[in-house]
């Protein structure tokens, strides 16, 4: 990632390659539609725009074949007009086409201004009244995705492949009343894909990132191969108890994933309503335990909606007593506390837990005999006020006695709560931590990630 | 306008082509803790171009809805057709040619539409009833009214627009006391959720629950936990939905089973050889798929790939009888399917989903459900849910218990919770209540696919009895 004098990137497309391009395309465009607000704007009238683009090939596969292949073009501004401390938000689709944008832009402009006149007063408005402009601009130079999909299905000749590429320009933006223009662009693909050897036993992989190489693709996918052959082996089933067990990054991640719906939330936590509530008093979690949100070390954009900047690290647990919460501008108003660039809905974007000092590579040889956890999947909360959880094993998840791996075993349920996971249970903590950035593509392409050690746990409770 | 009227003419030399025209609205009124909460409105509109070219399948979608827009569509997902037909899963020219032609419209509203002061009036009034105590840290009445207009055309000659109309209320209130937290809502998050306009309020009795659902979260929190220990449950409709939704639903959609969602979502538990024969449930199970009844949240008289829409038995008396797959997984597993191939929006393609999957009422009237009950827990309002990636394995979580014994309601307990095995499960199902019992719910967030969606589904179920239940409490 590049700032300030970065370049742009240009269109994704089947023919094309997404390629490093001059400034102007995309950028240009904002610019040129913030400029269009500003225009319209009558006396004593504010704004905040928020803007949201992807241009991104999807390519979904099964069974080593192309199943859905496609192009998303869409482009997402929020436009919030304020007077007073009476504001409403417009939120609409643009096609890339300037003058009919700029009209429609307007529109919804005049239609917010008939609106304001129902409204209340807001008590909770909090917008900058400083301007923070910034850019940041990834260049990245991918090839065709159809000749990605070429390379990755030929990489897993004669496996059950099944996954998603998803490859492209995703692009931020932010413009307000006072000449604040925020940029965020950066060209990646998200590979991931799964093997499968028969039912539900299968490894999970991805290969993320700026830059292909077919030779990283290859030997991922080796290291998948060979991990199916352990999962090809006959799966054990394990009856319902405590058991020793090692958790990777990717099962960290389904953890973090929970937490993230809440539990580092400000206005969660003023109204204990988060799952960490209880660490505002008496619970606490292993000392080794520091989470942060890493803005600095993460993909996402370093400004939030209404325009504040993201601090580059924001400390929620150190030393296992919580050290801070997300709060988001509204929030910041309604219980006094300072705003610190979060979202709206006060989840993490860049959640950054710190290493240990166990090799990653000793993992399983620290876990001796117990569960080796590849993945979680599907958490929940079974008793939230005591952060107690409840999800599935998945993927390559194995037995394993005395520091070697036996065999898989069958999907298992486990429940049990964050304080004793993370805290009188946690032996280890590995070295290594593994930057996961976020595949889920619900509405478009999420410019989020984790960074998390694996764990290894002294007994885990496993109820079906 | 592409909505309505003759489109620009389109060339394309390709097997077959769509255009599927989404225009969605959503006007977002809410008042927390007293305080109206931002208005916004959203207005979102595109395109999703299909094509089917040299056995190949491809798809684009813009929001560009120029002449000129929807041609480089075209083009665009004809390319992706021919750049991977060499690679595709399915040749595309054994796929159907849909030429439907139809219109649906949402019946006429019954009350006045509400402006936007009376939005804000009916949520503050629940808003301040709710506040009847201290211990009441936090509160919303919210409600998204949302429109929907889908026009799909096809090179064969098809011309399909529907209108839709949704209402989503809800309420919910958070208690705090002794370190304890407890959130009640009304019928669950997004609980409510239906076809119309302010008729569905009344259906719910949304005026005037704001204080009772504060005063069940007071309740709650005065309340023991759930016992633990394997007993019966009887489980109501706002649970019902949940467990219909997770164990039923999700394992008989075609596309898992074929194995699209293996990456993501998961498969299933549920195989090609077991449809006619495999006994779901009990005797006393009967699912459809119902896409005919005007109030549930999916209904509708054309999937998103032109199929026509009929109501279909999925399990008869406990037997499976067919999957919920559209018409291009029915053409790739050689079954019988349903008309359930949907898509989040314009810039998402069809995949299979549920849409309206319902279980039809049984003959037992509320007081003898309960009377049949010698020791259980009568459960509403999912809170939580998991469930493994085969959608076997589950655990699911409710806001609120009652204790029965003897055949009689008692106390309240908080924080019950039960789990099992889908396989099994519906096997215990011992009473199924009568059309007295039944409530039409649903949910907006079901997500699936990759790339994923979020898409609308309703459930309409009757109160149910299961025996033998691995029934728990919470932690403290």
């Amino acid at each position: 990632m590049r700032d300030e004098t970065s370049t742009a990137t240009a269109s994704a497309g089947t023919a094309a390659a997404h390629d490093g391009a001059p400034r102007g395309d995309a950028e240009g465009y904002f610019h040129a539609i913030a400029k269009a607000i500003d225009g319209a704007l009558l006396a004593g009238e504010r704004y905040c725009a928020s803007y949201a683009a992807e241009s991104t090939d999807f390519v979904r596969m099964n069974r080593g074949k192309v199943r859905q292949p496609g192009h998303v073009e869409q482009r997402y501004l929020d436009v919030r007009l304020v007077r007073g401390a009476r504001h409403a938000t417009h939120a609409l689709t643009l096609t890339g086409d300037l003058a009919p944008d700029e009209a429609a832009v307007r529109t919804a402009l005049d239609a917010l201004r008939t609106v304001l006149p129902d409204l209340a007063d807001d008590p909770h408005l909090l917008l900058p009244d400083t301007v923070a402009s910034s850019r940041s601009v990834g260049a990245a130079r991918l090839p065709a995705s159809a000749s990605m999909v070429e390379t990755v299905l030929a990489a897993a000749a004669g496996e059950d492949l099944v996954g998603l590429l998803a490859a492209g320009p995703v692009q931020r933006g932010f413009a307000n009343e006072l000449g604040q223009r925020n940029w965020h662009e950066t060209t990646t693909f998200n590979l991931q894909w799964s093997l499968y050897h028969r039912g539900d036993k299968a490894v999970k992989s991805s290969y993320a990132g700026f830059a292909f190489e077919p030779d990283s693709l290859a030997a991922r996918m080796t290291d998948a191969r060979e991990r199916l052959a352990l999962v090809s082996r006959p799966a054990r089933s394990l009856p319902p108890g405590s058991y020793r067990a090692y958790l990777a990054p990717s099962a960290m991640e389904e953890i973090a994933g929970l937490l993230s719906y809440g539990a580092f939330s400000g206005r969660a936590l003023a109204t204990q309503q988060s799952a960490l509530a209880r660490m505002q008093s008496d619970a606490t979690l292993d000392a080794r335990v520091f989470i942060d949100e890493d803005t600095e070390g993460g993909v996402a954009p370093r400004f939030q909606a209404e325009g504040f900047a993201r601090p580059p690290r924001v400390p929620l647990v150190a030393a296992g007593r919580l050290a801070g919460a997300l709060v988001a501008p509204r929030t910041a108003r309604e219980f006094a506390l300072a705003q610190n660039g979060a979202n709206a809905w006060e989840g993490p974007e860049s959640l950054a837990m710190r290493g240990g000092e166990l090799p990653m590579a000793d993992a399983v040889a620290a876990l001796d005999t117990g569960l080796a956890i590849g993945n979680l999947w599907y958490l929940n909360y079974s008793d939230r006020t005591a952060c107690r959880m409840t999800g599935m094993t998945r993927f390559a998840t194995f037995w394993v006695e005395h520091g070697r791996v036996v065999a898989p075993v069958e999907a298992l349920r486990f429940d049990d709560t964050l304080f004793r996971m993370l805290g009188d249970n946690l032996l280890h903590l590995t070295r290594e931590t593994e930057l996961m950035l976020e595949p889920n593509t619900y509405g478009s392409r999420l410019l989020s990630s984790t960074s998390l050690p694996g764990a290894v746990l002294s007994d885990m409770t496993f109820t079906l | 306008m592409p909505f309505d009227g003759p489109l620009p003419d389109l060339r394309l030399a390709a097997d077959f082509w769509s255009l599927r025209f989404v225009r969605e609205t959503c006007d977002s009124y809410a008042v927390r803790k007293n305080v109206p909460q931002p208005f916004a409105v959203s207005e979102d509109v595109g395109v999703m171009a299909t094509v089917h070219a040299d056995g190949g399948y491809g798809y684009a979608a813009t929001a560009d809805l120029s002449p000129t827009g929807l041609l480089g569509a075209l083009e665009r997902a004809a390319q992706w057709a021919r750049a991977t037909a060499h690679l595709a899963l399915m040749d595309a020219r054994t796929l159907p040619r849909p030429a439907p032609r139809g219109r649906h419209a949402p019946p006429a509203s019954l009350v006045p539409a509400l402006s936007r002061r009376e939005w804000y009036e009916l949520l503050m009034h629940e808003s301040r009833d709710a506040a009847i105590d201290p211990r009441i840290v936090d509160w919303e009445a919210v409600c998204d009214v949302r429109t929907a207009t889908h026009r799909l055309v096809t090179s064969e000659g098809g011309d399909v627009v529907q209108e839709h109309r949704y209402l989503l209320p809800s309420i919910g209130v958070t208690a705090h006391a002794n370190g304890d937290t407890q959130q009640r809502s009304l019928n669950g998050q997004r609980g409510i959720c239906q076809q119309g306009g302010a008729e569905v309020l009344a259906r719910f009795g949304f005026s005037g629950s704001g204080r009772r659902v504060a005063e069940e979260a007071l309740e709650l929190l005065a309340a023991p936990n759930c016992p633990s220990g394997r007993m019966d449950v009887l489980l109501m409709p706002d649970q019902m939905m949940l467990q219909i939704h997770e164990s039923i639903g999700h394992p008989l959609e075609l596309d898992r089973i074929l194995g699209d969602e293996r990456n993501f979502a998961g498969t299933s538990f549920v195989t090609m050889d077991m449809f006619g024969t495999y006994r779901y449930g009990s005797a006393l199970l009967n699912v459809t798929f119902d896409p005919t009844r005007p109030e549930e949240l999916a209904s509708y008289a054309y999937d998103d790939d032109g199929t026509p829409a009929e109501k279909a038995w999925l399990i008869r008396d406990g037997i499976l009888e067919r999957p919920l797959g559209g018409s291009i997984s029915q053409a790739r597993a050689g079954l019988p399917g349903v008309a359930n191939a949907r898509a989040e929006s314009w810039n998402r393609p069809p995949i299979d989903r549920m849409a309206n999957l319902n279980i039809e009422p049984g003959t037992s009237s509320f007081d003898e459900l309960v009377g049949s009950i010698e020791r259980g827990v009568l459960m509403e309002t999912n809170n939580s849910w998991s469930i493994d990636d085969s959608r076997n394995k589950f655990q699911f979580g409710c806001e609120r218990g009652r204790l029965i014994e003897n055949g009689k309601l008692g106390a309240v307990v908080k924080n019950p919770g039960y789990r099992g095995i889908s396989a099994s499960f519906w096997r215990s199902l011992a009473r199924v209540g009568d059309a007295a019992t039944l409530q039409v719910l649903g949910t907006p967030y079901c997500g699936k696919g990759e790339p994923s969606q979020i898409i609308r589904c309703g459930h309409a179920s009757p109160a149910c009895v299961f025996t033998g239940v691995d029934v728990f409490g919470g932690a403290q």
